[in-house]
């Protein structure tokens, strides 16, 4: 019987649409797959324990900690990582507000913040600050302060309704 | 290199778990489990996955489903916080439940997290603990001698110790629906409000009856003891007496003197015992000002 459902050591899923199929040891964690084998280096690693969310990914759609998600469990599971929602040349609108409100100093937590608020508002159009708060509270920034991040999911939802986004600078001077 | 199962049903999960050959761990969520692994450096001979069990997903309304002979409200052991949160059945009739999911991690934690591994993993900070003491839960065990139904009240034997046999798993959390009218408290105390491990969490349940007296106190009480507990002094303060400020005091100073926490990273005794105190009197004088 336990021959019949072990699991060969070959996970079956997707990276950004793309078909993958990954043999290795079944506890790995996605994020060391993503960064050091298939060279997705967009997903960052910070504390490895599940608290500052720079290696958010999209497991589904739904925002996870890669580094607490074993390849096990990715068999015929999308995974989305940053790299899937948009290069230089093609930002999503979210994207650009960050980069435009000032949401990006080292840009450590940017690819976590981005794929969390990004989910976000594929889900709820217009969230207000109590509930971005909430939705981004497992995404540490140690830059920012938060203010011109919110500002960033603030733009994105203005501009979204048409209703001519709010001026797309920081509103604040610079010391 | 570890084995890894993907068990198509409970039992075939009982069995690999219960084969000492094997050696193996049921994995969840892993938001525990991962977070040591990384910690300790340290891996596993054999993994079991929970995650695809039918038997373990799930919430749904059971008539007569309780040994008490009421309907339950019955949670998947499998089920993520998340799902838990935005459930329907919990948010109407287990609000202090939906609100404790809301407060476990954050997103992405909620997303994985599930309540089993957060029972399992016996911390004795789990906020949905404190929750369920409340609200008088039972758990459904299955292990390689059959499957039990025990109080959780019952489950903590001691420090992460808990009556979890060798290879028995939680299947199924069942919770007495409250009957209309009951007052559901919770509330955390942390260093923030989203991902922060409690310093003090409290659940309260009760009602009030027409006569304004207190009946059916029970509170759970996370982080001021080795394990979550009910806190019997401060219920049998509040019972068959009016909401009100004396009940209230005599309830917080109960609460103080039943409780034994410790220093540790996150808090100091002394700030637990006092924050303690003061919640529960909060709640107890929160029900004098509702009306009914
Ligand atoms: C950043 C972060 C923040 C957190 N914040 C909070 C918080 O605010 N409040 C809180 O309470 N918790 C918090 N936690 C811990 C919480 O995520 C876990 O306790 C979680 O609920 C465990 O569930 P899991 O599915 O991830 O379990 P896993 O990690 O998969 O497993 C945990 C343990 O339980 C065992 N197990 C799992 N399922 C079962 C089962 N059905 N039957 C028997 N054994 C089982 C496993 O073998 C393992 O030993 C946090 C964790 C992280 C990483
Ligand atoms: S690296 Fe995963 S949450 Fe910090
Ligand atoms: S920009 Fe540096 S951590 Fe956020």
């Amino acid at each position: 019987m336990q021959e019949a459902i072990a699991v060969s050591d070959t996970v079956r899923f997707t990276v950004n649409g793309e078909p993958r199929c990954w043999q290795g040891e079944p506890m790995a964690r996605l994020l060391d797959v993503l960064r050091y084998e298939l060279g997705l280096t967009g997903t960052k690693e910070g504390c490895g324990e599940g608290e500052c969310g720079a290696c958010t990914v999209l497991l589904d759609g739904e925002p996870v900690c890669a580094c607490l998600v074993p390849m096990l469990q990715c068999e015929g599971r999308a995974v989305q990582t940053i790299e899937g929602l948009g290069g230089a040349d093609r930002l999503e609108p979210v994207q650009r507000a960050f980069v435009e409100a000032g949401g990006v100093q080292c840009g450590a937590c940017t690819p976590g913040l981005v794929l969390t608020a990004w989910a976000l508002l594929q889900r709820e159009p217009r969230p207000d600050r109590a509930r971005m708060r909430e939705a981004l509270a497992g995404n540490l920034c140690r830059c920012t302060g938060y203010e011109r991040i919110l500002r960033a999911l603030e733009h994105t939802i203005a501009a979204r309704q048409g209703g001519g986004a709010p001026a797309a600078g920081t509103g604040e001077a610079t010391p | 290199m570890s084995r890894a199962f993907r068990p198509r049903s409970l039992q075939e999960a009982v069995a690999l778990l219960g084969d000492p050959e094997l050696g193996a761990v049921p994995v969840a969520g892993c938001t525990d489990l991962m977070v040591l692994d990384h910690a300790m450096r340290r891996s596993h001979r054999a993994v079991v996955d929970l995650l695809g069990l039918a038997e373990l997903r799930g919430i749904r309304w059971a008539e007569g489903g309780g040994s008490a002979g009421g309907p339950v409200v019955e949670i998947g052991a499998a089920s993520t916080f998340s799902a838990i949160r935005a459930d329907p059945l919990v948010r109407m009739h287990l609000p202090i439940l939906a609100e404790a999911a809301a407060t476990i991690g954050a997103w992405q934690i909620q997303n994985r997290a599930t309540i089993g591994g957060n029972l399992a993993n016996a911390s004795p900070a789990a906020d949905s603990a404190p929750v369920l003491l409340a609200l008088d839960a039972e758990l459904v065990l299955v292990g390689p001698a059959g499957e039990r139904v025990v109080p959780y009240r019952s489950f903590h034997l001691g420090y992460r110790k808990t009556l979890l046999a060798p290879g028995e798993l939680i299947a199924r959390i069942r919770v007495p629906v409250p009957v209309p009218g009951t007052r559901q408290r919770f509330h955390k105390v942390g260093t923030r409000q989203a991902q922060a491990i409690s310093k003090v969490v409290l659940a309260m349940c009760c009602r009030r009856e027409p006569d304004g007296l207190l009946r059916g106190v029970r509170f759970g009480v996370g982080s001021v003891a080795p394990v979550p507990r009910r806190l019997r002094g401060a219920e049998q303060a509040c019972e068959g007496r009016p909401a009100g400020a004396a009940t209230a005091e005599r309830a917080a100073a109960a609460a103080a003197a039943e409780v034994h926490p410790i220093d540790d990273v996150r808090s100091t005794a002394a700030y637990r015992r006092e924050v303690l105190a003061r919640l529960v009197r909060r709640m107890v004088l929160e029900l004098a000002a509702d009306a009914g």
